[in-house]
Order: structure tokens, then C-alpha cells, then sequence
């Protein structure tokens, strides 16, 4: 039942290599061989900075956006260190095939894991720095005095002894010619003036009228249309299928097999195509698989809460022999289902190949892996292939995957000097993702006489998503990821309570479903779990929960003041309004505290009104605090959206849900008002675009059991008819 | 043959009549601004107006845009002058990634037509788009803006 990945040996040593830069940050300055001048003409100044006569400063950004505001904040950065006027700042996307090129001068382009800003802030500060000391040099060199004496604002070089100005626009020429330096300051954080403010996005105006060019809008001339269909259940194959009957449909150019597993219509639009696929007999070659359900991998997954052999996570102390002795013993089973990203924009790539050359414009959150997938499909050499990224309709972790890469390069492929745009319809996009990974976990708390919590101990079940996307990093067969946030200390995600004897482990059991990386990842359901059980244990008792996870922090100082800011804001000491309830949870993922707490009252007995929810993160600096804000308010509807409606079934090794009908996502009706407390506590860079997602939803539950006597233990909540009010 | 205007100019294109007019407009008409998203009139990120009413467009076949005015994201702006809810997006600055906003923003268009001032009731009601990023506290605030300027 285990679903082996297909590890394509060239194309991983082409990611491993491109991934070598953002690995090695701090060691690795971003100053690679020169290349040639940004595509918007004007000199460049490094692999960062370009400067164009007319004082147009062009920051190069290497990330992927796809809504989280990842490219307005590391511009921010660049600038802030350039000395460059704001309002002159655009931006450009280096290729992956510049990047490799340049022996990645631009880091590793992966854009996951709330990694954006903190992997590469140092990288794009120095890089903005050296561009600043090279154009202050340059003005120098041409003044014929010591560059000391110079220094740069507002895109203005200025002399200080003598008063003379100059601007960067009018010595960028020069300072392109200069050595880049291989020292630089970085400045105090405290000293910004362009970071840390709440500056609105660069890319929104083009949002605005239809003029944003997304992956989906790609056009090339001559370009042709391809639909696709890959075999329903995951892991089968094509048998046959029979192209004569729609080779006479309209617009129908061609019929062709897509590696083992797919095929699909080529078109003059894609409508045709569409038209043409759903009209295609196609017989499958199901496999095994096909007798997977979602029944079957929950009854091998409730195996698995009790099985011998686990990994373990975290431990201290001796868990089982303190639960024995225990005065008193609470115990309760949680599950989490498979889920969909759904980004609005369904997976897409547009490729062009021909004999010496394969191109490829698609929206992908890892330009590096897309250009390796191109080469390793096209079966060019690098120099040959390159990947251009084009505007995400959404990405969550989804984009990360070049499955589609690869098939778009298969098609055109067997077109040579045609263009083709692959388009995925919502339902192979529904069908065909790589899924929150779905697990159980048992959990049991004792309590000594005095009703002290002396030992917990956290069975998690279920699949691994490293063991298929990532195996070379398991460690000895166990999957680190799993335990995010529960690990016993680090600056990435460690659990927030100390507890004399604790044991977290995993007993891994991986369904034929491919896992992905799913906004939040693994903090999920690890959240909901841990948190919707620290309120289990503390009712069970009889505290306050806010106060009996207080007594578990105090050697957790961070995580302590996340939850007590949201406490003040809410009020928690002051009862609530009649009818009102709250619940309150705390975590720590990607590098940054993060807590939430909800008011909610409940209609009838299953429909709840968010009434509010305040949310805390300290990301330790904040370079747009506007844009932090929006990411957590963003958050919780990805959040709440997932615990209320969301869950991929599996039936006959296929999955169940296939649009938008089966598979709901929040609307404006259903949005909490949601206050944000931004407190970066200095000193370290955590992530924004994912931690807070995982607290809103324990939040929620908590306050619905002290609502209504209720805990809910499996998800969604349209399951037990618990709906939004 | 359909027959029917796109943002002021009259088109005439030769396509099967059952085509949603959401692909006529993206594929024929070459107005990539209206995005697909689910086709099946869920996500409403196809939204566009029919004499001046929302509809979902990827579940409207051709036919039925027969002689009518349609107005797509493109057409929102006039004469270089943006639409008061895309000065009030902009201020806000509402999108994250952006997908959904062309139909959203269609969607509150409408909407202001019919309820210049309308209430947080009104909203709830009549703006059913998807947005995965979750720009609704945005979208709120933006609306409201737009009707107090």
C-alpha cells in the first residue's frame, strides 16, 4: 500500500544543486559572474540592483509571488539597503535558467515554507548594500575623492565636504564596471525607513484591470490548446483509447498519450480541447489501488495508534511508566483528512520545443525544480531549456510540484515548433493534487494527585509527506516534519509547554494519495490536536484553559507572550457577553509565535457565528507589518475554510471530490472580523504566510465545546452537520 | 455566428453556439481578464456583466449573449479613468494573488449599481465569490469605502 515515488536521479541533482545557494545562506554572497543586462535595458549594478538612465530602479527578485507579498517585501529590503527612492522601484524575475547560468547568483528560487523573506533577507540586504557602496564609488571615482566621504539617500550621491550631488541614475553606468564588493554592512533593523513600514504592494494596480498576465493567460503565436486527463486512481495507467472518435471534432489537432499515466486532446482552443477530451473513450488500467477508500486507509491508520514501532518526535522523561502511575488519565482520539490546495487558478504551463531548444512559461512557487522537470522531460542539455515564470493564481505548497511541467513538456514534445498551453480542468485540478496528508493521533494525558499534568504522550499515525516528495530527507526512515511543532526545542517549531514526562511519536503509514506540502503543512492538525487537547485536559480538571497552559510556559517565554497578548485583547479575565464563548490556542511553526482567540456563540446546537477572532505573531521582524496583516486575516479563511467544509475522500483509489460544489471554501458572509497584534520581538526571522492558519482553527473548537459540551474530534465540521451560522 | 458587443465594440464570431461565453471572451475575443476558475458557476471568478447584471460567464452558453451588451474587467475603467471600486481596491490595496479579484470586483460592481450604499447584509447576499487567498476583510472594507466616496 506504500506509494513509491518515482525518484528521477538527474533531475534531483539539478534541484539538489539549485536548492545550494538558499541552503548555504550566509555563507554564499550573491555576487555571480557578470551576465548580460536586465531585459529592461540600463546597467546592471549586480545580480540584484539594475539602474536605468531615468533613475528607474529595477530590483530583481528571485521568489515566487503568488498573493502572499513575498516580492513588495524583499524589494523592500533591496531598497532599504540601495538608498534608492521608493516610488522609483519596479521589479523583474530572473529566469531559472539565469539563475543556473550564474551558478545561482539569486539563491534557490523555491518559494515554500513561509521562506521567502527570512532565507533570503540577508542574501537581498547585501545585495542592495554592495549595489549601494559600488554607486557611491563610482560617484567617487568621478569626483576624485575618497568614497568615505560620500554617502547615498533618496537615490541622490552626495559629497559631503564639498556638497556636490549626484544621482544613480547618471553613475550607474560606472558602477556597473566596478568589482562588487565582497564586504558589506548590513544596517541595524531599527535604523529602516523602507522596511518594517506598511507599504502597499507593488503589483496591485495591473490586478485591478484585467491586465496581469497569470499562467492561464500565457499566449504564444501559433500556439495551440492541450486538455488533459491522468488516470483517476493514483498510480494506474492508460490501457488504450480510441483518438479516431473525436479526430473529426472541431478544432481537434491531435490526440496524445501523456507519459504512462495520461492523455490529452491538443486544440485550436482549449474549449475544443475540452470538448474533445470529455468525448474520448479512454480504458484505464486501474491497478491495485482501486481498492483503496478512505475507510480502508482509516482502519490501517487506527492500526497504527497502537502499533510497537514508532519514531520518535519528542521525548523527556518516561511517558508510559508516569501515565501507569497516574492519579488520573484523560485519553482521546483526533483524525485529519486529505485536502486539496484549490488555488483559484487551476495548474497550468505553456512549452515550446523544438529539436535544440525546450521553453517553458508556467506558474510554479520553484523556478529551480520547473527548469530541471523541462530538462529532464525535453532530454535537452540545461544551456538548451529554461523556464519563465509567469504570475500564480495561488500556490499554497501546490505549485511547488512540476507535475504539470512535465506533462506540458510531453505534449509539446511530440509537436516540435508548435507552442502549446496545457490547461487543467477544476476537476483533474480537484483529482489530481498532492494532498494534506491525512492522520490519526491518540493522545494521553495523566495527572498526579495534586492535579499536575505529569505525563502526555502523542501517538501520531499516518502518512509522511517527505517519504514521497523528499525521501533523501528522512532520517533513517523517520520523517522530522511530522512533529512540526512539537519538537523539543529549535528556532523552527517547537512545542510550547514543558511536561515531566512526554513521548511524541509516529507510527508512518503511507496511502497510495500523494502528500504535498499544504499551506501550514503539518501544524494543521498537529494544532488542532495538541491544542483541542491541552482544553481537554485542563476542563478535565476543572482550570481556566488559558491559565493551565500558562503554568505548562513558563521556559517558553515567546510562546507565552503571543498567548498572553491575545488574552489581553480579548478580555479572556472579564466573562464574555451573554451567549458569547471563547477559546484560545498558541503554536510555533516556521519560525515565528503564533496565537489566536476566538468569540463565538452558537445557533441551535451546530451553527456557529464567529463573532472574533484576535490573532498574535511574533515573526521576530516585521518588513510589512500591512502585509503580515492581511496574510493572517487571509490565513484563517485557508483555515477555516479547511475545518469547516473541506476533506478529500477516496473511494475506489480515486478521489471523491471534483469542483467547488463538493469541495466549498468560504465566503464574505462567513468572515470573522479578525484583529491582528503584529509583535516582532527582534533577533530572529520567522515566516507569516503560514503559522497563524493553524491556530484558528483550535480556537474555534474549543470555544464551540464551551459552547456547547462538545468536542469534535474528526474533520470537517459539515460532517457532524456543524455549519457556519 | 454570434452577435454581441464586448466593452462598447461589436463583435461577430464564428463559434459553436453551445461555447460558455467565459472562453468566446478569453479564447475568440482575446480578453484574458476573466478568469476561469470552476465552470460550473461556483467561484465566480468569471463574472462579468450582461446589460448591466452579474453572471457567471462560464456557464452562459454563447447563445444566450445574442445581441447583448457584455462589460468584462477590461471595460470597467473609462476612458483611462478607473471604476470608483478599483480606486477603492487600490487604496485598500485588496488582492493578494489576484485571480479572483477581476470577478469579484465585477461582482461589487453590480452590486453598487443596484445598492449604491449597501449594507453588510447586502454584501453578505450578493458577493459569493470564492477568493483562496482571503481578501474578504479587504473586500468589506473596500466596498464600503467605494460607496462613502
Amino acid at each position: 500500500m506504500n506509494y513509491a515515488p518515482q525518484m528521477n536521479r538527474r533531475s534531483f541533482v539539478i534541484a539538489a544543486a539549485a536548492g545550494g545557494g538558499g541552503l548555504a545562506l550566509g555563507l554564499v554572497l550573491p555576487f555571480g559572474p557578470r551576465g548580460a543586462s536586465a531585459a529592461v535595458g540600463g546597467p546592471e549594478i549586480n545580480a540584484w540592483v539594475v539602474i536605468q538612465p531615468d533613475e528607474t530602479v529595477v530590483i530583481r527578485i528571485a521568489k515566487s509571488e503568488m498573493g502572499q507579498g513575498t516580492m513588495t517585501g524583499l524589494a523592500q529590503l533591496v531598497a532599504e539597503e540601495l538608498e534608492c527612492e521608493w516610488s522609483k522601484v519596479t521589479i523583474e524575475y530572473p529566469t531559472p535558467g539565469q539563475n543556473l547560468a550564474r551558478k545561482q547568483a539569486w539563491g534557490s528560487m523555491f518559494t515554500a515554507g513561509s521562506r521567502g523573506i527570512r532565507e533570503s533577507q540577508e542574501l537581498v540586504r547585501k545585495g542592495g548594500a554592495a549595489a549601494r557602496q559600488m554607486l557611491i564609488q563610482a560617484a567617487a571615482n568621478g569626483w576624485n575623492v575618497p568614497a568615505s566621504e560620500c554617502s547615498a539617500a533618496g537615490g541622490v550621491i552626495t559629497h559631503k565636504t564639498s556638497g556636490r550631488t549626484t544621482t544613480f541614475g547618471k553613475v550607474a553606468d560606472a558602477a556597473g564596471k566596478l568589482e562588487v564588493p565582497k564586504e558589506v554592512e548590513l544596517k541595524d533593523p531599527k535604523d529602516w525607513k523602507i522596511a518594517g513600514k506598511p507599504l502597499k504592494r507593488l503589483d496591485t494596480l495591473e490586478k485591478l484591470t484585467g491586465k496581469l498576465v497569470y499562467g492561464i493567460d500565457v499566449s504564444l503565436p501559433g500556439m495551440l490548446n492541450a486538455c488533459i486527463k491522468d488516470c483517476p486512481v493514483f498510480g494506474g495507467k492508460v490501457k488504450s483509447f480510441d483518438a479516431e472518435k473525436v479526430m473529426g471534432m472541431k478544432g481537434v489537432k491531435k490526440v496524445v498519450r501523456v507519459g504512462e499515466s495520461g492523455v490529452a486532446v491538443v486544440a485550436d482552443t482549449w474549449w475544443q480541447a475540452k470538448m474533445a477530451l470529455d468525448a474520448l473513450p479512454i480504458v484505464w488500467d486501474e491497478g491495485e489501488n482501486a481498492k483503496v477508500s478512505s475507510a480502508s486507509i482509516a482502519e490501517w491508520l487506527k492500526a497504527g495508534l497502537d502499533a510497537d514501532q514508532a519514531f520518535v518526535g519528542n521525548q523527556n522523561g518516561d511517558a508510559k511508566a508516569a501515565l501507569a502511575n497516574a492519579a488520573k488519565k484523560v485519553e482521546a482520539v483526533y483524525s485529519y483528512p486529505y485536502q486539496n490546495h484549490a488555488t483559484m487558478e487551476p495548474m497550468n504551463a505553456t512549452a515550446l520545443y523544438t529539436a535544440d531548444k525546450c521553453q517553458v512559461w508556467c506558474p510554479t512557487q520553484n523556478g529551480d525544480a520547473a527548469l530541471a522537470a523541462v530538462i529532464e522531460a525535453s532530454d535537452l542539455p540545461a544551456p538548451k531549456c529554461d523556464v519563465h515564470k509567469v504570475t500564480l493564481g495561488g500556490g499554497f505548497g501546490r505549485r511547488g510540484f512540476t507535475d504539470f511541467v512535465r506533462q506540458a513538456v510531453a505534449i509539446a514534445k511530440q509537436m516540435p515548433g508548435t507552442p502549446v498551453k496545457l490547461l487543467w480542468s477544476r476537476e483533474e485540478d480537484m483529482t489530481h493534487g498532492r494532498y494534506h496528508p491525512v492522520t490519526q493521533a491518540k493522545m494521553v494525558g495523566g495527572f498526579d494527585a495534586n492535579g499536575n499534568l505529569s505525563a502526555f504522550h502523542m501517538r501520531i499515525s499516518g502518512q509522511s509527506i517527505l517519504a514521497s516528495v523528499r525521501p533523501e530527507n528522512l532520517q533513517n526512515g523517520r520523517d522530522p516534519a511530522t512533529f512540526q511543532g512539537l519538537n523539543p526545542s529549535g528556532l523552527e517549531a517547537a512545542i510550547g509547554y514543558t511536561i515531566p514526562n512526554l513521548l511524541i511519536d509516529h507510527s508512518m503509514r503511507n496511502p497510495h494519495v500523494p502528500p504535498g506540502f499544504w499551506r501550514g503543512v503539518n501544524i494543521n492538525q498537529n494544532a488542532i490536536y495538541l491544542e483541542c487537547f491541552m482544553d481537554e485536559l485542563a476542563h478535565s480538571v476543572g482550570q481556566d484553559p488559558f491559565e493551565f497552559r500558562r503554568k505548562l510556559m513558563s521556559e517558553h517565554p515567546k510562546h507565552l507572550a503571543v498567548l498572553n497578548a491575545v488574552a489581553e485583547k480579548i478580555e479572556w479575565e472579564k466573562p464574555p457577553a451573554q451567549g458569547v464563548h471563547r477559546g484560545i490556542a498558541q503554536m510555533m511553526a516556521f519560525g515565528s509565535y503564533v496565537a489566536a482567540a476566538a468569540e463565538i456563540s452558537v445557533v441551535g446546537d451546530s451553527k456557529i457565528k464567529i463573532h472574533r477572532i484576535v490573532a498574535a505573531t511574533d515573526p521576530g521582524y516585521a518588513v510589512n507589518p500591512a502585509q503580515i496583516e492581511r496574510q493572517i486575516a487571509g490565513s484563517f479563511v485557508y483555515g477555516l475554510s479547511a475545518l469547516f467544509y473541506q476533506q478529500c475522500t477516496v473511494k475506489d483509489g480515486r478521489i471523491g471530490q471534483e469542483n467547488f460544489d463538493t469541495y466549498n471554501s468560504m465566503r464574505i458572509a462567513e468572515m470573522p472580523k479578525i484583529e491582528t497584534i503584529v509583535m516582532p520581538s527582534g533577533g530572529f526571522w520567522g515566516g507569516v504566510g503560514e503559522p497563524t492558519i493553524c491556530v484558528a482553527g483550535p480556537a474555534v473548537l474549543n470555544a464551540f465545546f464551551s459552547a456547547t459540551g462538545k468536542r469534535i474530534r474528526s474533520f470537517p465540521l459539515k460532517n457532524h452537520n456543524i455549519e457556519f451560522a | 455566428m454570434a452577435r454581441f458587443t464586448v466593452n462598447g465594440k461589436p463583435h461577430e464570431i464564428e463559434v459553436d453556439s453551445t461555447t460558455p461565453l467565459l472562453w468566446v471572451l478569453r479564447e475568440q475575443v482575446g480578453l484574458t481578464g476573466t478568469k476561469y476558475g470552476c465552470g460550473i458557476a461556483q467561484c465566480g471568478a468569471c463574472t462579468v456583466h450582461i446589460d448591466g447584471t452579474a453572471i457567471r460567464s462560464c456557464s452562459l452558453p454563447i447563445s444566450e449573449a445574442e445581441g447583448k451588451q457584455v462589460t468584462t474587467i477590461e471595460g470597467l475603467a473609462q476612458n483611462g479613468v478607473l471604476h470608483p471600486v478599483q480606486k477603492a481596491w487600490l487604496e485598500h490595496d485588496v488582492p493578494q494573488c489576484g485571480y479572483c479579484q477581476s470577478g469579484m470586483i465585477m461582482a461589487v460592481a453590480a452590486l453598487l449599481m443596484e445598492k449604491p450604499k449597501p449594507t453588510d447584509a447586502d454584501i453578505n447576499a450578493a458577493i459569493t465569490n470564492i477568493c483562496r487567498c482571503g481578501t474578504f476583510q479587504q473586500v468589506r472594507e473596500a466596498i464600503h469605502a467605494a460607496t462613502n466616496a
